[in-house]
């Protein structure tokens, strides 16, 4: 018997229009877990580097984590893998809610789906029984009006639907794919399954996922609850709000948002509004909150309240379910002062099924080149003037819904802010600031150069800083506050607790400040630990709102891997499910090798700080890939490969001339990036 | 006297994570805690995320008929699931049966406590929101005879089938064993 997985993934051909329940390899499980890690291996296996993502040959794979369905707490995550059409490489999106566990009581780990369909279908997964059928009534519907009106047709309330919007449709480079009020919203999966002619998928399980020992098990979880209520009543003193609990974060539980609003960067990541949070906006926008959050609303067995439902007289939307900060995304986007505004625009754009980080960029990009005259009314006939408070939010209704229905200027602004930039040209490239690999960032602009997130940023292969970075407070702790945090610090790898511990105590102090401090080796070591705490989580599917986005999380590399020994049966110890993470992320860096990705796309957005030190950030670049195991130019290295049991990865990269023979290839003799002519 | 146990539903405090019937099926499963599956769960979250309603009920005692008409219930301009408040295993709805044998499905108070193990239900213990709270106090009386679920699902046989033809098969099963 296997245990917390099924054994089975489904494959479904559009093009055909035929399926199948093909058992899976226990080997594969030992090798890469789960979710992301088999996900990579088929797409490295099975989707050769010519193949364009909107080819009947790319698939779109919706992985589960190996943990989903059994009592772990928060392990519900849907994680989505195919190529992306913005970016050309591997897209990496995930989602809460509840579908990935259906999909395991359904009887499979994966759903993978290759081809096109000729019309406009929906999957109806019922356990055994699989259909294909007709969604051409649904054509240019919402996800959530497409939801209720599946669950009618098919008579039964329980079943779980993710589906696309118009975006998707429209193969919008940004489209998500929603469910209820998660969403898989980054790198535009939701254009690969607008292009499949892939409406919707719909799921109802009823078997039973087994674990393989089941009393210690139980006894496991019954652990990480009841440290999750510890962290609840005992914040992390010293950070901000959202930073201090636990959740991902309970961003719609919290009120408290001076952090976002005078952190983060308004307009197209331009302008810190660093007095924004004044008591008159923190009262207006209070009461706004409490009217329009009907109940505060969470994914499958999880405690946490990260969602809420989204409703008033008046919003001038239907009912929605709304999570994380993308009430603030739109907001800040269109310099509006109306958290309104945000409930009101946010609730659309869930509909068009669109991302909520990139999408307020793109607008807030299109307003910047109107501005300065790059745009005109010519490209943009009927385009609304400013309000007189200086906001843009006519502005944005009128592009959200241009975009979403690729309908003039919006048909290049679909694109995102890297290629519409290009095609509009005049001048337009120099307004692209805030991406990196053709990926909207994050809107955080700041002084000095922080070697950790100049690492994160410009190596990570998600594009998304927040499915990265963790563990540690992104500042110095108060030095009276800094015994108290490392005290109990139980969530540290095992041989890295004397010096992580040093770090915290040290960090901050009049000669251990950025950038030189952290040195490039414990740079490295802190880096690795955020990214591979990620890694771990995206293969059991547990969120990283309870584990690896979080400082003091519940889940940590301990527990994690006495919970997936104890579920799986496989004995996998701390060290070995390092490796695994490894392993994985190492695969993901070669699917994008394999797609070009080199040293000179490992680049945090340009101005992203103000304080450079180009010579300073080639010396981390270089500390960094050799601690990884990788060449000069980011590559890894045939003995790296080897070493992971990834040797015919190297045996492929060797035959394209991608690697060279030599193991020691590109000793680090450039240090200014682009080393690319070898 | 007798001990009366209640599980308080709050249903404002509901926020549809469905742990209790993680739990619960896990703690029925056979062996112990070793397979979860929602479906086989005692407790069951009936949800319509976008009206609002989150409600979390028990299964009840099992009946071999549908009542003579079924309701629903509108409350605070929110439409509820048909019968959507019964706790019965009942003809007219798939909800509290096994999805396998189909044999009735209802809460035994995690068996009456784990035989003392514990100290509250399952359900109640991994609802952390407190949307399920426990309680117990005695009253005048005597406790009632409880089935357990073996008699509980021969009984719903007998009142398919009949009593002759589950005997009938019991006996042709055991002949053949």
């Amino acid at each position: 018997m296997r245990y917390a997985e099924t054994g089975y993934n489904l494959e479904i051909d559009l093009t055909r229009g035929s399926f199948d329940k093909i058992p899976t390899d226990p080997r594969l499980t030992e090798l890469f877990l789960g979710g992301l890690g088999t996900n990579a291996k088929i797409l490295w296996d099975r989707v050769p580097s010519e193949t364009e993502p909107f080819s009947p040959d790319n698939l779109l794979i919706f992985g589960t984590g190996i943990l989903c369905g059994t009592p772990a707490p928060s392990a519900n995550r849907t994680i989505v893998s195919t190529f992306s059409p913005q970016t050309g490489l591997m897209a990496f999106s995930m989602m809460g809610g509840f579908w990935a566990p259906e999909l395991k009581f359904a009887g499979y780990d994966k759903l993978i789906i290759r081809g096109k369909s000729p019309d406009l279908v929906y999957l109806w997964i019922n356990g055994d029984k699989v259909e294909i059928r007709d969604a051409s009534h649904l054509r240019g519907k919402g996800p959530l009006e497409v939801t209720e009106l599946i669950k009618k047709e098919l008579k039964d309330p329980k079943v779980q639907v993710a589906a696309i919007g118009l975006a998707g449709e429209n193969k919008v480079f940004y489209s998500s794919i929603e469910h209820g009020r998660s969403s898989a919203s980054r790198l535009g999966v939701g254009a690969v399954m607008g292009d499949k002619g892939l409406k919707a998928i719909v799921v109802r399980g009823k078997k039973d996922i087994n674990v393989a020992h089941p009393e210690e098990f139980m006894n496991l979880c019954n652990e990480v609850l009841q440290y999750r209520n510890f962290r609840w009543e005992n914040p992390i003193k010293g950070v901000p709000a959202i930073l201090a609990g636990v959740g991902s974060p309970q961003e719609m539980a919290l009120r408290d948002e001076e952090w976002h609003t005078t952190s983060f960067s308004w307009g197209h990541a331009r302008t810190r509004r660093k007095g924004f949070w004044t008591k008159e906006v923190e009262e207006q926008w209070n009461n706004i909150q409490d009217k329009a959050i009907i109940r505060l609303i969470s994914c499958y067995n999880c405690p946490n309240e990260c969602g809420a439902l989204i409703s008033y007289p008046g919003l001038g939307t239907p009912t929605y379910m709304m999570k994380c900060y993308s009430k603030l995304t739109y907001v800040m986007g269109a310099m509006s002062n109306d958290l309104e505004f945000g409930y009101k625009i946010a609730g659309q754009a869930q509909e068009y099924g669109m991302d909520g980080y990139t999408n307020p960029q793109v607008m807030a990009f299109a307003v910047e080149l109107y501005e300065n005259g790059i745009l005109t009314d010519k490209d943009m006939p009927g385009f609304p003037p400013r309000a007189p408070d200086g906001s843009d939010e006519e502005r944005f209704f009128w592009l959200v819904k241009k975009i979403a229905h690729r309908e003039g200027i919006g048909d290049v602004l679909a694109n995102g802010v890297y290629w519409a930039a290009r095609q509009i040209g005049k001048g337009a490239e120099e307004y692209d600031h805030n991406t990196t690999k053709k990926h909207e960032q994050m809107v955080i602009k700041l002084g000095m150069l922080n070697p950790i997130y100049y690492l994160l940023y410009g190596t990570g292969e998600k594009a998304n800083i927040t499915q990265i970075e963790g563990q540690i407070p992104q500042v110095p702790l108060p030095k009276d506050l800094r015994e108290e945090f490392v005290t109990n610090w139980i969530q540290i790898p095992t041989g890295k607790e004397e010096r992580f511990k040093q770090f915290m105590m040290e960090w901050g102090d009049e000669d251990k400040v950025f950038p030189y401090y952290p040195p490039p080796d414990l740079v490295c070591d802190l880096v690795e630990w955020q990214e591979i705490m990620h890694y771990i989580d995206d293969a059991t599917g547990i969120c990283a709102g309870m584990s690896s986005f979080l400082i003091k999380p519940p889940y940590h590399i301990h527990n994690i891997a006495r919970m997936v020994s104890l579920g799986t049966g496989i004995d996998i110890s701390e060290e070995e499910l390092w490796e695994i993470a490894n392993r994985n992320r190492t695969l993901l860096r070669a699917i994008n090798v394999r797609r070009g990705v080199r040293r000179k796309d490992d680049e945090p957005p340009v101005d992203h700080w103000k304080r450079r030190f180009p010579d300073y950030e080639a010396k981390l670049k270089d500390e960094y890939y050799k601690f990884k195991g990788w060449n000069s130019d980011g590559i890894p290295t045939e003995e790296t490969l080897d070493r992971l049991g990834l040797d015919y990865v190297a045996k492929d990269l060797k035959e394209s001339g991608i690697l060279g023979d030599g193991k020691t290839e590109g000793a680090l003799e450039t240090s200014s990036g682009g080393g690319s002519e070898k | 006297m007798r001990k009366i146990t209640v599980i308080n539903i709050n249903a404002d405090k509901c926020m549809g994570c469905r742990a209790c019937e993680v739990a619960c099926s896990a703690f029925h499963a056979s062996p112990k805690y070793s397979s979860t599956n929602p479906e086989r769960s005692r407790i069951r979250v009936s949800y319509d995320q976008l009206n609002d309603i989150y409600l979390p009920v028990m299964g009840g005692e099992y009946t071999s008929a549908e009542c003579n008409a079924r309701y629903t219930i509108t409350l605070n301009d929110k439409k509820y699931e048909e019968c959507g408040f019964c706790r019965a295993s009942c003809p007219s709805r798939d909800l509290f049966k096994d999805p396998d044998s189909g044999l009735p499905l209802r809460c035994d108070l995690c068996d009456n406590l784990d035989n003392g193990a514990l100290d509250e239900p399952w359900c109640v213990k991994w609802c952390l929101n407190d949307a399920l709270t426990f309680e117990e106090r005695e009253e005048e009386g005597e406790e009632p005879e409880m089935l357990d679920d073996l008699e509980y699902g021969v009984r719903s046989l007998i009142d398919t089938h009949g009593l002759e033809k589950v005997v009938d098969a019991v006996t042709r099963i055991s002949k053949r064993e």
